[in-house]
């Protein structure tokens, strides 16, 4: 099976992936990975479990560097910028990248602390600013309401649906142009999980999320565009209601109608 | 019926009852044991200071005998029973205990006024107050003996201030001389000869010194002659008469007369010397102040050394270093070095801290007292260090292992947010860790507080001249050597020529130190409660 280039005509794109090889260790996660995000669109990225959906948006914001023993080849340009060239601030391009991850993490910190973080670690100190950011980041991820009350008790007495909305609102309170979200509704009830969806077809005005889903009709739901990924290679990639409609693999028609994964 | 029966006993193994029993059992052992040995310090060590009754025994040859009445037991000869007296007055009798079979007491009483005096020296004097005799106190010739004896202690009292605040002077005066001694030293050693303007200045300036330090000696050799003029007569149980200086006499007090308040108030006296006061006799009696205090300073400085090196090792284990063989084994070592014998941390503490380091710092700063030693012998800071080195790996495993059990996906969700690593561990991981740390310097706080082998060699001692803090600067000693608890119980309890006498003071003291490694770490367990209700992820 050759590795199938996006076909879809992206002008403008935020991410490029070209060429992306990715090693753990001596072991390949990723083959040759050709991909171009639309800026302020959702991209969904699906496919079974290990094919590499996980691996491949952690080198979008090189957490993988956190990995010992690991090795990119190809390049990933931010905007046009090499991602991974060694004179990048890695800091500022995950700030530019933010992250949501599957298990909601927030600090064991108040509600308001968890909010600003990216802020403070910033060295940002103006309490008028700090505020307004709060609030205006709990608001993007419509957590305002349900915990304006009470911004100065612990973040770890909120609900499993409004953590990761925290998270979300943590990641955005940075003003970041590009949200990776790593199936984050995997742990959430039904009912969370709409308001999270809700959630990102607002957000979709203002950034560019790139989401891990296993969910089909999420990710029917909510992504302009979707690309189907299996055992480390790119499969399909195209607008999602054409993807979902007539794919033009036998393997992604299996995966969505759930024949397999 | 019998399968039946078969059955159900599997049944009952398989349940896991029996494991539970075993479990069960195996818990009350312990507590029953940590029990029993709270229980005997508490009982032997509270009841102390209870003044108890002072007995009168007249026995069937005539003679007579006063004394507390410590234990019964069998003769070991088996014919009866015999008790234990304490008799006290060692300076008459040279014991100050003594045996006496239980046939041989005709009559036995307990008269109100037998007194005992705490003495300064010679331990308890049991028997009467007969006269008191104050010249240059004129006190009414017809006052009751005992009032007389009152007056005159109270004036004793307050001329011992006088002579006290005399003593004072003539420290200071001492430690002046001391330090004009150690500059001309110094003159001397950098070759500056005895014409020299600054060393005969020195000279100059030490005669006058010495002058007024005669003249105060002097002074206080009157004050002090004054003061043993004024003296009480007692007797003792067979007719012989005693005369002691009231300087001498710490306290008197006549244990069958006193009510239960007054007993209480007397005790709450004890206790207060006790906490205060400096020790008496060999340490046997009076106070544990400056072992109190020399526990606390240690563990203080122990835990100032200590709590850094421990996390900052752990958080570069945790990290920083690369995890793989050598990170494994350096952490069974650290593990292991647990298992280390004390001493031997004591003996490197001495042959590397007090000789090596200690020795160099005398070398390059102290060069002109030597040979007389000033960090190259045992101190409070040697031995504070050697126990930094024997706790430290407590604190590394805590802290390493509260490091390790901290959810993965917070390091990533604070690193995704654009902090560094250092950022994360300063704001998100060490905060997390900290009930885990606080653990762990909890242990390692009780377990300094505990250990005597390896100060034995690196700076404790029996009987301190100094205390490690003081008004003097620099304020803290750290060259000094100091008292223990644990010094002090193993000194009184194995070191002390009289073990009988000594015995009450053992538990007193082994009391006082479980009490304080127990104040110790209720602060620190109070401090780690409310981190952990701070930081600790609830279940979601
Ligand atoms: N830290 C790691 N070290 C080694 N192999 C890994 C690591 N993380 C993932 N892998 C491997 O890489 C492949 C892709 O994993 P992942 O990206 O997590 O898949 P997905 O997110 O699509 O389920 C899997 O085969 C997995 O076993
Ligand atoms: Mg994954």
């Amino acid at each position: 099976m050759t590795p199938k280039t996006s076909d879809i005509a992206i002008t403008d794109p935020v991410i490029e992936a070209d060429k992306l090889h990715f090693y753990y260790g001596s072991s390949e996660a990723l083959h040759d990975i050709n991909l171009r995000f639309p800026r302020k669109q959702v991209t969904a990225l699906i496919g079974p479990s290990g094919c590499g959906k996980s691996t491949f948006l952690r080198c979008l914001n090189r957490m993988n560097d956190l990995i010992d023993n690991t090795q990119v080849v190809g390049s990933i340009r931010l905007n046009g910028t090499e991602v991974n060239s060694p004179n990048i601030d890695v800091i500022e391009l995950r700030r530019r990248v933010g992250m949501v991850f599957q298990k909601s993490n927030p600090f064991p910190k108040t509600i308001f602390e968890n909010v600003i973080y990216g802020l403070r670690i910033a060295g940002i100190k103006n309490k008028a600013v700090l505020e307004e950011t709060c609030e205006k980041a709990l608001r993007g991820s419509a957590l305002w309401d349900e915990v304006k009350d009470r911004l100065h008790q612990s973040a770890l007495g909120l609900s499993g649906g409004q953590m990761q909305r925290l998270c979300i609102a943590r990641a955005i309170a940075v003003n970041p142009e590009v949200i990776l979200m790593d199936e984050p509704c995997s742990a959430l009830d039904p009912k969370s999980t709409a308001r999270v969806e809700e959630l990102i077809s607002e957000l979709r005005e203002n950034y560019t999320i790139i989401i891990v889903t296993h969910n089909m009709q999420q990710a029917a739901r909510v992504s302009d565009h979707t690309a189907f990924f299996f055992e480390g290679l790119l499969v399909e990639y195209g607008p999602t209601k054409q993807m979902f409609l007539k794919p033009k693999h036998k393997q992604t028609e299996d995966y969505i109608t759930g024949r397999f994964g | 019926m019998s399968n039946l029966h078969g059955k159900s006993m599997r049944k009952f193994w398989r349940t896991g009852e029996p494991c539970v029993w075993f479990t069960g059992a195996a818990l009350s052992l312990t507590l029953l044991i940590a029990a029993t040995l709270v229980a005997v310090v508490l009982v032997n060590g509270l009841g102390v200071f209870w003044p108890s009754r002072v007995a009168l025994l007249e026995l069937t040859d005539g003679s007579r005998l006063i004394g507390e009445v410590m234990r019964f037991e069998e003769r070991p000869e088996g014919a009866g029973e015999r008790l234990q007296l304490k008799i006290g007055n060692r300076d008459l009798y040279g014991l100050d205990f003594r045996w006496v079979n239980a046939d041989e007491v005709a009559r036995k009483s307990f008269p109100e006024e037998i007194v005992v005096l705490e003495r300064s020296e010679h331990g308890n004097f049991y028997g009467y107050l007969r006269a008191v005799a104050a010249p240059g106190l004129d006190l009414p010739a017809d006052l009751a003996p005992l009032e007389a004896f009152g007056r005159a202690s109270v004036a004793v009292a307050e001329r011992q201030r006088d002579i006290d605040a005399l003593g004072a002077r003539l420290a200071g005066l001492n430690s002046q001389l001391e330090r004009l001694r150690l500059q001309l030293l110094k003159l001397e050693y950098r070759g500056r000869g005895g014409e020299d303007a600054a060393v005969l200045d020195i000279k100059r300036r030490r005669t006058v010194l010495k002058d007024d330090f005669e003249q105060l000696v002097a002074r206080q050799g009157l004050m002090l002659a004054e003061q043993r003029q004024i003296r009480a007569e007692f007797e003792e149980a067979g007719g012989r008469v005693k005369e002691i200086a009231l300087a001498e006499v710490v306290r008197l007090y006549q244990p069958n007369a006193m009510s239960v308040p007054a007993k209480a108030w007397f005790y709450l006296g004890k206790l207060k010397e006790l906490l205060f006061a400096e020790p008496r006799e060999a340490n046997t009696e009076g106070g544990l102040f400056p072992a109190i205090f020399g526990t606390v300073i240690l563990v203080f400085l122990m835990t100032l050394v200590t709590f850094p090196m421990g996390v900052i090792a752990a958080v570069y284990l945790r990290e920083y270093a690369k995890e793989g063989l050598l990170v494994r084994i350096v952490r069974i070592a650290v593990n292991n070095l647990a298992g280390i014998p004390s001493i031997v941390y004591g003996i490197f503490g001495l042959g590397f801290f007090v000789y090596g380091v200690g020795g160099a710092i005398d070398q390059l700063f102290f060069p002109g007292r030597l040979p007389t030693p000033t960090f190259g012998t045992g101190g409070i800071l040697w031995a504070s260090l050697t126990l930094a080195l024997l706790t430290v790996p407590v604190v590394i495993v805590a802290t390493d292992e509260a490091l390790g059990a901290i959810p993965g996906g917070v390091r990533e969700g604070s690193l995704a947010l654009g902090s560094t690593k250092f950022q994360t561990l300063m704001r998100i991981l060490l905060p997390m860790a900290s009930p885990g740390i606080m653990t762990g310097l909890i242990l390692a706080m009780a377990r300094a507080a505990g250990e005597v082998a390896p100060l034995m060699i690196t700076g404790v001692v029996k009987l301190a001249p100094a205390l490690p803090l003081d008004g003097t600067f620099p304020y803290l000693h750290l060259d000094r050597k100091f008292m223990h608890l644990g010094f002090h119980i193993y000194d009184i309890g194995f070191q002390s020529p009289n073990v009988e006498a000594a015995k009450p003071m053992v538990f007193v003291t082994t009391l006082l130190l479980v009490l304080i490694v127990l104040a110790m770490s209720s602060v620190a367990i109070r401090l780690r409660n409310k981190m952990k209700k701070r930081y600790t992820y609830s279940t979601f």
